[in-house]
C-alpha cells in the first residue's frame, strides 16, 4: 500500500507543521517515507508545497509522479487547483475554502470553486473559521489535517492524534489539547469518515 | 538499530559529527544551510566543543577548514554551489597542499534554480581540482558516506567533495545511525603547505600519481553498483537521478549507479559492453555523459541530456526520467485555467520595503538613475511593486557595478546591498570605490541577519559604520537611518542630497528583520518563564 500526498498553501501557512505529524505517525506505524520541502525564498508568501510519500514497501524517488497524487491538503482553494497536473485520476482534494489574496491578479473566487468542485472527490471548508469557534485561531491547519484524516487512510486518525500530541509536547499540554480540538473538528466537518 | 527522520542535509551533519567532526565551517545557503545549523544544535557536537561558528564568506571557510585539516583534525566545510566559486582559489590549491586530517567540502547544487541565480554543477570543480566526489542518491547514502569520506581523504591526502542537489538536501526520509566514533587527535603537519612553484610542482605531480588510486576507489566503491538483467539498454544513473529510474524501471532495468568518482572506467567499459547503448540520467549539467561519450568512442550510441533524450536545463524530475526512459505512466489532468502564479515576495512590514519604497520616489525623479542590486531578500525589490533593480549577479557585485557604471558615465549609479552580504564580498569593492573616488550611492540595508536563508548570525553585526570609516568613506557621507513607513520621505531626500555629492556616500537604514525579531520575542518570553 502506498499513499502519495502534497501539502500545499502560502508560506506561513504552516504546511509543515501537518508534514511533521504525518511523518511523525507514520514513523511510529513503521511505515517507508520521503518528503521533501521547499526552502529558501520561495517561502515569503509565495507558494509553497511539500511531497509526502508513505509506503509499506520501498519508496525511491523523493518527489511524485504527475497523475499520481492519491491526496492533496491545501490550505488555499487556488494552491489546491495548482497542483491538479499531479492528481490521480481518483484522486482526493482537501482544501481549506477561503482565499489568501497577496497578489493583484487573484482570480474569481467562484471560477475556483467551480473548478474545484468538478473534481470527482473534493472537501473544502473554511477551516480558519472552525479554527475560531474551536478557540485556536492559529490552529487552521489541524483542522485541515483533521479533515484529511479519513483520506490518510495508511495512518489512522489515532496515530495522527498521537502524533499531534508527540509532535506538540514540548510546546506544553494547552497548546497540545488545543491542536487536538482543532484536529477532531476537522475530522468531524469531513464528509467521509 | 536507531533510526532518525532525516533531511538529505541533517544525515549528513549528523554523518560528520560521528565520524569524528571537529568543525564545521560554512556561510549559509540554499539549500546547505541546515547542514551547519544541524551541528551548532547538537548535543553531541556541543559536548565535543565541534567548532561551527558562520564563517564570513565561503572562502574563509574553506580556509578555516585547511588550517583544521592542517593541525590533524577533521573539517567539513559547507555551501550552496555558487559558494564553490568564491572559495575556488582556497579549494583547488588544498587539493596541491594535500590535507592531514580528512577535510570533506559539501556542495549543494540547486539544479532549476529554485532559490539560485544559476545551477551549474559542482562535480566540474572536483574534475578540475583532480580530487574524488561523493554524489549520495539517498538520505542514508549521505550519513553513511561521510564517513567513508574522511576516511578516503585521510588515506588518500586529498580534500573530498560532497556534491547534494536541493532535492536531496530538503527531503526527509529515515537513517539508520551508527555509533559516533573519537575525534582525530591534535597532529599538526609537519609537511611544508608551501605552494612556493618549486614546491607546488612537485605536490601537482604527486596529486596526478594519486589519480589511478581514486580511480580504483571508485571502481571498488559500495556506493558504485551495478544491476542487470540482460543486454539491450544500459542506464547510468548518477546520484539522485538512480532513484528516479528506479521509480520509473523498478527491476527490470540495466543500471549502472554512480554515486563516487573520478568514474570508474572499467565498471563503465564492461558494462557498456553488455548493453547496446547507454543512456546516462544526471542531475545538472550533463558532466558524465560528456566523459562516457569520449569514453566509449564515436560509433557507442550514448544518449542523455545532451541529444535531447532529457532537457537539457532544469533538475531531473520522476515525469522527464520516465520520458526519457519510455516507461509506463499515467497521462496528467490539464493544468487548472484558475490559477495565477504567486512569486515569493518581501514580509508585510519589513524593512527592506521601507527602502524600496524610497528608491521609487528616487527612480521617479532620476529617470537615468539606475540601482544595483544583490544577493538576499532584498533581491525582491526586483519584482512588483518595486521593480527597482536594474541588476543582480553575485555576492557584492550591487557596489563594483555601480562603480563601474558610474566610470562610464552613469549618474545616480546606486547600490543596494544586505548587511551580511557586504560583510561577505562587499567590503573589497567598497574600498576599490573610495580610493577611486567613484560617484556612488551605497546603501547597506541592514536587517541585522542573514534573511533569506532564514536568520543566521551576521557576521558584521553592530559594526558596519566602523567599517565603512576603517574603508575610508568620509564620516559626513555615512548616515544611518530607521526604515520606517513614515520615513520613507526622509530616507528619499537623504537620497537625494548624497546622489549629488561627487564621491562615495553609504546610507545604512536598519532595522530589524521582522521574522528574527519576532523569534528573538518568544526566546526572550521562553527565558523569563523558565
Amino acid at each position: 500500500m502506498k499513499k502519495d500526498i502534497i501539502l500545499c498553501g502560502v508560506g506561513g501557512q504552516g504546511i509543515l507543521s501537518i508534514a511533521t505529524i504525518i511523518g511523525e505517525a507514520a514513523t511510529k506505524a513503521g511505515l517507508h517515507l520521503k518528503q521533501a520541502e521547499v526552502h529558501g525564498m520561495s517561502q515569503r508568501g509565495g507558494d509553497v508545497q511539500s511531497n509526502l510519500r508513505l509506503s509499506t514497501e520501498t519508496i525511491y524517488s523523493d518527489l511524485i509522479s504527475k497523475g499520481a497524487t492519491d491526496l492533496i491538503i491545501s490550505m488555499e482553494p487556488m494552491e489546491a487547483l495548482r497542483y491538479l497536473p499531479y492528481l490521480s485520476p481518483t484522486g482526493t482534494v482537501v482544501t481549506g475554502s477561503q482565499p489568501f489574496v497577496n497578489i493583484p491578479n487573484y482570480p474569481d473566487i467562484n471560477d475556483i470553486y467551480a473548478e474545484l468542485d468538478a473534481l470527482p472527490s473534493v472537501e473544502k471548508l473554511d477551516i480558519e473559521s472552525v479554527a475560531k469557534d474551536a478557540g485556536n485561531p492559529k490552529g487552521a491547519n489541524m483542522v485541515l489535517l483533521g479533515m484529511a484524516a479519513p483520506y490518510i487512510e495508511i495512518v489512522t486518525t489515532d496515530q495522527l492524534r498521537q502524533a499531534i500530541a508527540t509532535v506538540f509536547e514540548r510546546k506544553g499540554s494547552e497548546i497540545v489539547t488545543a491542536n487536538l480540538k482543532a484536529f477532531d473538528m476537522g475530522v468531524e466537518s469531513a464528509t467521509k469518515n | 538499530m536507531n533510526k532518525k527522520l532525516l533531511l538529505g542535509d541533517e544525515a549528513i551533519a549528523l554523518g560528520a559529527i560521528n565520524a569524528g567532526l571537529s568543525g564545521v565551517y560554512a556561510y549559509p545557503g540554499t539549500p546547505s544551510t541546515e547542514i551547519t545549523e544541524f551541528i551548532q544544535h547538537n548535543p553531541l557536537a556541543r559536548q565535543r566543543d565541534i567548532k561551527s561558528q558562520w564563517c564570513t564568506n565561503e572562502k574563509t571557510a574553506m580556509e578555516a577548514a585547511l588550517g583544521m585539516s592542517y593541525a590533524g583534525r577533521r573539517a567539513l566545510v559547507c555551501m550552496k554551489h555558487v559558494g564553490m566559486n568564491v572559495c575556488a582559489d582556497a579549494f583547488v590549491n588544498s587539493a596541491i597542499t594535500g590535507v592531514n586530517g580528512g577535510l570533506v567540502v559539501v556542495a549543494a547544487d540547486d539544479p532549476s534554480m529554485h532559490s539560485s541565480q544559476n545551477e551549474q554543477d559542482s562535480r566540474f570543480y572536483a574534475k578540475f581540482a583532480l580530487v574524488p566526489t561523493f554524489e549520495p542518491s539517498n538520505q542514508q547514502e549521505a550519513y553513511d558516506m561521510m564517513s567513508v569520506a574522511f576516511d578516503l581523504s585521510e588515506k588518500m591526502k586529498v580534500p573530498v567533495v560532497m556534491r547534494i542537489v536541493t532535492r536531496l538536501a530538503h527531503s526527509r526520509a529515515a537513517v539508520a545511525i551508527g555509533e559516533a566514533i573519537e575525534q582525530n587527535e591534535f597532529n599538526a603537519s609537519n609537511d611544508r603547505w608551501v605552494l612556493l612553484p618549486a614546491i607546488a610542482r612537485q605536490k601537482y605531480v604527486s596529486l596526478i600519481e594519486k589519480q589511478p588510486q581514486l580511480e580504483e576507489a571508485a571502481e571498488t566503491s559500495q556506493f558504485n553498483t551495478m544491476e542487470k538483467v540482460g543486454g539491450g539498454k544500459g542506464i547510468v544513473a548518477c546520484g539522485i537521478a538512480y532513484n528516479y529510474v528506479k521509480e520509473a524501471m523498478g527491476n527490470s532495468a540495466n543500471i549502472l549507479k554512480i554515486s563516487q568518482y573520478p568514474l570508474p572506467q572499467k565498471a563503465i567499459k564492461q558494462f557498456a559492453a553488455d548493453c547496446a547503448e547507454i543512456i546516462v540520467v544526471e542531475d545538472g549539467q550533463p558532466v558524465v555523459e560528456e566523459d562516457i561519450k569520449k569514453l566509449l568512442g564515436a560509433d557507442y550510441p550514448v544518449r542523455g541530456r545532451l541529444t535531447g533524450l532529457l532537457p537539457r536545463t532544469g533538475e531531473l524530475t520522476p515525469d522527464n526520467v520516465a520520458a526519457a526512459l519510455s516507461a509506463e505512466t499515467t497521462t496528467p489532468r490539464d493544468p487548472a485555467k484558475n490559477l495565477a502564479p504567486r512569486p515569493p515576495q518581501l514580509c508585510k512590514g519589513c524593512g527592506h520595503r521601507d527602502v524600496y519604497g524610497a528608491l521609487v520616489k528616487i527612480i521617479e525623479d532620476y529617470p537615468d538613475a539606475r540601482v544595483f542590486g544583490d544577493i538576499g531578500c532584498y533581491t525582491l525589490g526586483a519584482l512588483p511593486p518595486f521593480r527597482a533593480l536594474a541588476s543582480c549577479v553575485d555576492m557584492g557585485a550591487s557596489i563594483t557595478m555601480a562603480k563601474g557604471a558610474a566610470d562610464a558615465g552613469l549618474h545616480p549609479a546606486i547600490a543596494v546591498i544586505g548587511d551580511s552580504t557586504f560583510t561577505h564580498s562587499g567590503m573589497t569593492g567598497l574600498l576599490d570605490a573610495v580610493n577611486a573616488n567613484a560617484d556612488i550611492t551605497v546603501i547597506i540595508s541592514d536587517n541585522l541577519t542573514t534573511g533569506m536563508t532564514g536568520g543566521q548570525d551576521s557576521a558584521g553585526l553592530n559594526k558596519y559604520e566602523a567599517i565603512c570609516r576603517g574603508l575610508g568613506v568620509d564620516p559626513a557621507h555615512l548616515h544611518v537611518v530607521t526604515p520606517l513607513p513614515k520615513n520613507i520621505d526622509a530616507i528619499a531626500q537623504l537620497i537625494r542630497d548624497e546622489i549629488d555629492y561627487k564621491g562615495v556616500s553609504v546610507i545604512i537604514p536598519r532595522r530589524e528583520c521582522i521574522q528574527t525579531a519576532a523569534r528573538h520575542a518568544r526566546e526572550a518570553a521562553r527565558k523569563k518563564q523558565a
